[in-house]
């Protein structure tokens, strides 16, 4: 299975053989295969950090390989820039998308062309762009300013500027991870379209039921290596796939023992708040989390959840309304008097809002206890009992460093998170507040996240879980509340993916129900 | 005190700052803000002077004011664009180097002789107009018209031009014009001495035609500081900058022409009989400047005015986001 397909063949539209990079104390690629054939959607599967992006970022033109060669329709290439790569017929579609705000989408689609000499006759452009896009099923607005469109609009933005560019290979760098459930059915059928017109699609992923969903082939990386190269994705299994992957068995259920919620922990009411930009961003959100729960909150990027996590940790002030939290408002109220109610909060942002990064993994656990005994007494740290208690959470929350004063900017994502997870659980949180605990971690490193969140709801703590994984929101939240454009628009208790969906592009839970409220 | 004379002095005062401030406006929305204003316009003030009295020719000064104040704004453009040093110090410390150099330059110029100047000019059926006609059109430097031909370019340039849609993509979001293609760097450079070029000009719109001669420091006498201002005042925007431009040369000669008569409206002219009001009234355009440049500051006011989301962050290849 393991065997690279041979390069001979002759559809073959894309070959990278015995690609090598480095970055700085990094082997990014290490001797990778890739062959992309005319008319597929091959999937490039692998954990983050196992070299997905580097690969891609290199037939993009954005990086030089260290060795190997890159032969696109026949011809050996030799890319210097994205222009070069672009004028090959190779366009990649970038995560973070690569789009002016504050333009229309034909002056993106237009950017960077020689086309219009001087003047630019946007009517005429805007009418090439309409027909591009019915060409190819997608819905958009050639006059409308960027910014006033969906994420799932701006993706199509992206993919036309890549087809009016006369891109044949499509390099997506998953794209799905920004999308809502039923835009990420659109993108499909865009995808599906696309292919059928004969151009080739590479999907970069690392959701398992994606790349079996929309796939032909697959090649899995695992760090820096392939494990396999251009399987037909028909002959695999999910569980196969994540063995590629991860290098050993994976357990994907999570453990979910019936528990009855106690008491009303976090109470939530007519909640405002502003942005960074000044612009309302929570319009009178209400929710409860009660003890020993689960509260998920599903919902598209954006629309306010950031900022709720913020104002109940006492980040960010509210224009109007309550967080009560165990029975006291500490709406507007300094972050020491949250923690001191036992808010604990686990930030989207690890390396600069839940760490110090320069700091040691003993300084970063103690955040919270360097003024209690025993690690403090009166006005000096005890050094030897913050050792002590340090070295005790590296054994229990089995944090992998080579020493206590290792700097925590040199661990590894799931590493510092669970440096981030120790601090914050061992304060023995009455409410907790997790943002995107498992973005960005591998699959052995999100099973040991959940495991740990599963254990402090079992413990009796009340968990306000914020995800844009609609999978982890179902399978560890006891409900699942949808956020829409700062408001809670509807709560599902039974996993319904379909309603969620419905609910996080904004349409309201059902018509009935509407006329009783 | 007739109005209409202030208004047309205004025009031509105001076309100074309509220079400076449409230079800023290109660096700016480059992403590359630039401090230095001030100093470049003396380098350019210097040596038009200086260039138009021993050539006699005053085209060849402004031609070599606006050479000589867009390569020294090299220097803050390779600071703050290849060094990537904050733009902030670097555009105060070349706004402290320019002034230097023009005033050690410019020292005993102000003796070196009359200055030839640029020629004026009515232009004939628009300046019967009323009121139009006599503040626009009449007896104005050809400078002043020059102004006026600048602004509508400046504007469809930025908005309605391929070069346009590149300057205000490398301001809004350089790692998208990046991913296109586009040199980002390299534009910056060159909207940074396009910037260099309209300072220089505006200088030497000073020492050569409205108020002629080499004074030091004082001939700008911080109307560098006061375009920086009008750059946040106009939004950006090359139309703004003219309105913004025009009001504030007719506000400058105001407070000098309103310390003239000794009554005012049929009352007693309180600027007339006590010059300390006059001294009140000639540091407001200053006033207004530091008001705008805290208030323009802060980031939320800043998204709402619209300013180029780049501004001020040296761009940086790899970098996510911006």
């Amino acid at each position: 299975m393991a065997q690279p397909v041979p390069s001979s063949e002759t559809n073959t539209v894309v070959s990278m053989q015995g690609i090598v990079k480095r970055f700085p104390g990094v082997l990014a690629n290490d001797h990778v295969n890739f062959y992309l054939q005319k008319g597929e959607i091959h999937a490039l599967l692998g954990e983050n950090g196992a070299g997905k992006s580097t690969l891609m970022n290199i037939l993009a033109g954005l990086y030089k390989p260290d060795a190997g060669t890159i032969i696109v329709n026949g011809q050996p290439v030799n890319f210097s820039s994205p222009r070069d790569a672009i004028k090959a017929g190779i366009g990649m579609i970038h995560q973070h998308f690569m789009l002016v705000p504050s333009q229309t989408v034909t002056e993106n689609i237009l950017l960077g062309l020689d086309k219009p000499a001087f003047r630019l006759n946007l009517s005429h452009y805007d009418q090439e762009i309409t027909a591009l896009s019915e060409r190819f099923g997608m819905k958009v607005d050639p006059r409308a300013k960027v910014w006033q469109l969906s994420v799932g609009e701006q993706q199509r933005v992206e993919i036309l500027k890549m087809l009016y560019r006369g891109a044949n290979i499509l390099v997506m760098d998953e794209p799905t991870a920004v999308l809502a459930p039923s835009e990420v059915d659109d993108l499909f059928v865009t995808l599906r379209s696309m292919v059928a017109q004969g151009k080739s699609i590479i999907f970069i992923s690392h959701k398992l039921h994606e790349v079996m969903q929309i796939s032909d082939r697959v090649t899995v990386l695992q760090r820096g290596r392939s494990t396999a190269a251009g399987v037909a994705v028909s002959t695999v299994t999910k569980a196969d796939l994540a063995r590629l992957m991860v290098g050993r068995e994976v357990i994907f259920t999570v453990n979910k023992t019936a528990r009855q919620p106690g008491e009303v922990v976090l109470k939530v009411e007519d909640l405002w708040a502003e942005n960074d930009k000044g612009l309302p961003a929570l319009r009178g959100l209400n929710l409860t989390v009660r003890q020993g729960e689960i509260v998920g909150l599903a919902g598209v990027a954006g629309n306010g959840q950031r900022e709720l996590a913020d104002v109940i940790t006492g980040l960010r002030k509210c224009s109007k309304g309550q967080v009560v939290v165990s029975g006291e408002n500490i709406a507007n109220s300094p972050v020491k008097k949250g923690i001191r109610k036992g808010v604990s909060h686990i930030p989207e942002d690890r390396t600069h809002v839940g760490s110090a990064p320069s700091l040691s993994v003993t300084d970063n656990v103690i955040m919270k206890k360097y003024n209690q005994a025993p690690i403090s007494s009166g006005w000096m740290v005890n050094a030897i009992a913050a050792r002590k208690y340090a070295a005790d959470l590296k054994e229990r929350y089995e944090i992998i460093v080579p020493t206590l004063e290792t700097p925590v900017r040199l661990l590894s994502g799931g590493n510092l998170q669970r440096v981030i997870l120790a601090r914050e659980i061992s304060s023995n949180p009455a409410l907790m507040i997790a943002m995107q605990p498992t973005r960005g971690l591998d699959v052995g490193a999100i099973e040991g996240v959940h495991r740990l969140l599963m254990a402090q709801r079992d413990a009796g703590a009340a968990i306000l879980l914020i995800s844009e994984e609609l999978e982890e929101l179902i399978d560890l939240s006891d409900r699942v509340a949808v956020i829409y454009e700062g408001q809670i628009l509807g709560e599902v208790s039974d996993g319904d993916v379909a309603a969620i969906g419905m609910m996080m592009t904004g349409s309201a839970p059902g018509a009935k129900e509407d006329q009783h409220g | 005190m007739d109005i209409l004379i202030v208004l047309q002095a205004g025009v031509a005062t105001g076309t100074i700052l309509l220079f400076a401030t449409l230079g800023g406006i290109f660096s700016e929305r480059s992403g590359v803000m630039n401090l230095g204003m001030e100093g470049m316009m003396l380098i350019g003030a210097m040596s038009a002077f200086s260039v138009a009295t021993s050539t006699g020719n005053p085209w060849l000064g402004l031609l070599v004011a606006m050479l000589a104040a867009g390569l020294i704004s090299q220097v803050h453009a390779f600071i703050s664009i290849t060094l990537q040093a904050d733009q902030v110090v670097s555009g105060l410390s070349l706004g402290f180097l320019a002034t230097g150099l023009a005033l050690v330059l410019g020292e005993g110029l102000s003796k070196a002789g009359t200055v030839p100047l640029i020629p004026s000019y009515t232009v004939p059926l628009l300046s019967q107009i009323p009121i139009i006609g006599p503040v626009f059109f009449t007896n104005q430097k050809l400078l002043v018209y020059l102004g006026y031909i600048m602004v509508p370019l400046a504007w469809y340039y930025i908005n309605r031009t391929r070069p346009g849609l590149h300057l205000r993509a490398v301001g809004e979001y350089p790692s998208a014009a990046d991913s296109l293609g586009i040199n980002v760097y390299r534009l910056r450079y060159f909207y940074v001495f396009v910037g260099g070029l309209f300072a220089g000009l505006a200088g030497a719109t000073i020492s050569l035609a409205i108020s002629p001669g080499w004074f030091s420091e004082l001939t700008t006498a911080g109307q560098g500081w006061i375009a920086i201002g009008l750059v946040i005042f106009a939004q950006w925007d090359p139309v703004r900058a003219a309105v913004g431009s025009y009001i504030f040369g007719a506000l400058r000669r105001l407070v000098l022409d309103i310390q003239g008569p000794n009554v005012i409206f049929g009352l007693a002219n309180p600027f007339y009989y006590n010059p300390y009001w006059g001294f009140f009234l000639e540091m407001l355009p200053y006033a207004f400047t530091i008001i705008v440049l805290v208030v323009g500051s802060r980031e939320a006011i800043r998204k709402r005015l619209g300013a180029p989301t780049a501004l001020g962050v040296p761009y940086i290849r790899g970098e996510r986001g911006l």
